[in-house]
């Protein structure tokens, strides 16, 4: 019974390794430029990277305090 | 003795002893009217018979061969797997971006404490609205907060401990928590602060070990979890019903993300036998894998172009994996850092990863260079959560200090 188990999750796994091997993929250069071109686009609206002015941050404190 | 004449010597004797007993069985008059031998005579020929031989000659034949030639035929996949992954990596990432600027000194401070739980916090989650955090503890007690005021909106006492696992439904409405418990339950959330919520929960999920992770899809309908049984499944809300699983992992698998919604329904989850997979959510298939940390990935967070993910594991670095290339294609450790990373999450624009780790600091990494731009303190235990909020102005650490913090 064991014996069968096992064959049966070797199947599983060929069959699984193989769906892997025959995907399509690219290169590293082009992804990381991808990658690189995404942050570039994306850095003038990321708050936490430029930070944003502390009146429009609703965390960070004015001087004085606002009672809301 | 060799294997393979051993398998031989097997099976010569299960033939032998498997056609000895037919023989027998044969001879016995009262199951046979035949009084010869069952290879002698024609008379013996019959289909039963026939049917029979040929049944215990194809056990005798299975076991071995088909074994050893499964796990050649596996061996050269994963060999050539790793051809092809090698030949298309022609450069790294931190080198494709030294041309960039570096980034400057970071200030992060904690703007809030949110303290309340009276235990280990265990796992957070943002609401759209970009103000609302819900989190969950050891104690059993699920808190929803206001993130800019600290107030404590709603809190719900599971029946369980060690709720590791709590989402926010997108709309705002709801939330879904689970753990010990091995259920995933969702709980709509009143406007009126009287109303008990536990009365109004839902199960949803049910797994046959405990609950590490949660996420809504894009709709309140639809839930996604991860578990300890090593299997993750897609749930619809309204009915309770599975509407796919994903099978693969080897071990518990602690974590989960929902790739961003362009990018279409697949999923990244990463496990405790060290690999990540990416699913198909319509099929059930596993499409990717990556098995490159050294020991269990405790969070996995999809780059904000859905073109990449990262993970962080208890091997104390994190790593990040491009989908496309399929392959890793940069590591965040440095010598000094030896605690594993419980969870790791991406700045708005995917330049920045944050991970906290188990050494209760967070580090902040340029995720292009793979340099660490800042280190932050204040936790007075591990980080065991951490979530940047939708509009990216501050991100959310919960610990085993009983605090949740935000910095921005």
């Amino acid at each position: 019974m064991s014996t069968n188990n096992n064959i049966a999750q070797a199947r599983k796994l060929v069959e699984q390794l193989r769906i892997e091997a025959g995907y399509e993929r690219i290169k590293v250069s082009k992804a990381a430029a991808d990658l690189m071109s995404y942050c570039e686009q994306h850095a003038r609206s990321d708050p936490l990277l430029v930070g944003v002015p502390t009146s429009e941050n609703p965390f960070k404190d004015k001087k004085p305090c606002i009672i809301l | 003795m060799e294997p393979q004449l051993q398998g031989q010597v097997i099976r010569q004797l299960f033939f032998l002893i498997g056609a000895t007993s037919v023989n027998s069985i044969l001879l016995r008059k009262d199951l046979c009217s035949c009084r010869k031998g069952m290879l002698s005579s024609p008379h013996q020929n019959t289909p039963r018979h026939r049917e029979i031989l040929c049944f215990l000659v194809e056990m005798a034949a299975q076991p071995s061969d088909t074994l050893a030639t499964l796990k050649t035929e596996s061996e050269t996949l994963k060999t050539k797997l790793e051809e092809e992954r090698a030949k298309l990596h022609d450069v790294e990432l931190h080198q494709v971006a030294e041309k960039i600027e570096a980034l400057g000194q970071f200030v992060m401070k904690t703007r809030r404490a949110l303290k309340g739980h009276g235990n280990k916090v265990l796992c957070l989650d943002w609401c759209k609205d970009k103000r609302r955090i819900v989190s969950s503890s050891q104690d059993g007690k699920v808190i929803v907060w206001d993130a800019f005021t600290t107030n404590k909106e709603h809190a719900v006492t599971m029946p369980c401990t060690w709720v590791m696992a709590c989402a926010y439904a997108p709309s705002g409405c709801a939330v879904a928590c689970g753990g010990l418990d091995n259920k995933c339950s969702v709980y709509p959330l009143s406007l009126d602060k009287n109303e008990n919520l536990a009365a109004k929960k839902k199960s949803v999920a049910m797994h046959t070990n405990y609950l590490s992770a949660c996420c809504f899809t894009n709709s309140d309908m639809q839930i996604l979890t991860s578990s300890g049984d090593g299997t993750c499944a897609l749930w619809d809300v309204e009915s309770g019903q599975m509407l796919q699983s994903f099978h693969g992992h080897a071990a518990d698998v602690l974590c989960l993300d929902l790739a961003p919604s362009e990018t279409g329904n697949t999923f990244v989850s990463g496990g405790c036998d060290k690999k990540s997979c990416v699913w198909d959510m319509r099929t059930g298939q596993c499409v990717q894998s990556f098995e490159t940390h050294e020991s269990d990935i405790n969070s996995v967070r999809y780059y904000p172009s859905g073109d990449a993910f990262a993970s962080g594991s208890d091997d104390a670095t994190c790593r990040l994996y491009d989908l496309r290339a399929d392959r890793e294609v940069a590591i965040y450790s440095k010598e000094s850092i030896i605690f594993g990373a419980s969870s790791v999450d991406f700045s708005l624009s995917g330049r920045l990863l944050f991970g906290g780790y188990n050494d209760y600091t967070i580090n902040v990494w340029d995720v292009l260079k793979g340099t660490r731009v800042s280190i932050l303190f204040g936790h007075e235990n591990r980080v065991s959560t951490l979530r940047v909020s939708p509009d990216g102005t501050a991100f959310c650490s919960g610990s085993w200090d009983h605090t949740l913090r935000i910095w921005a």
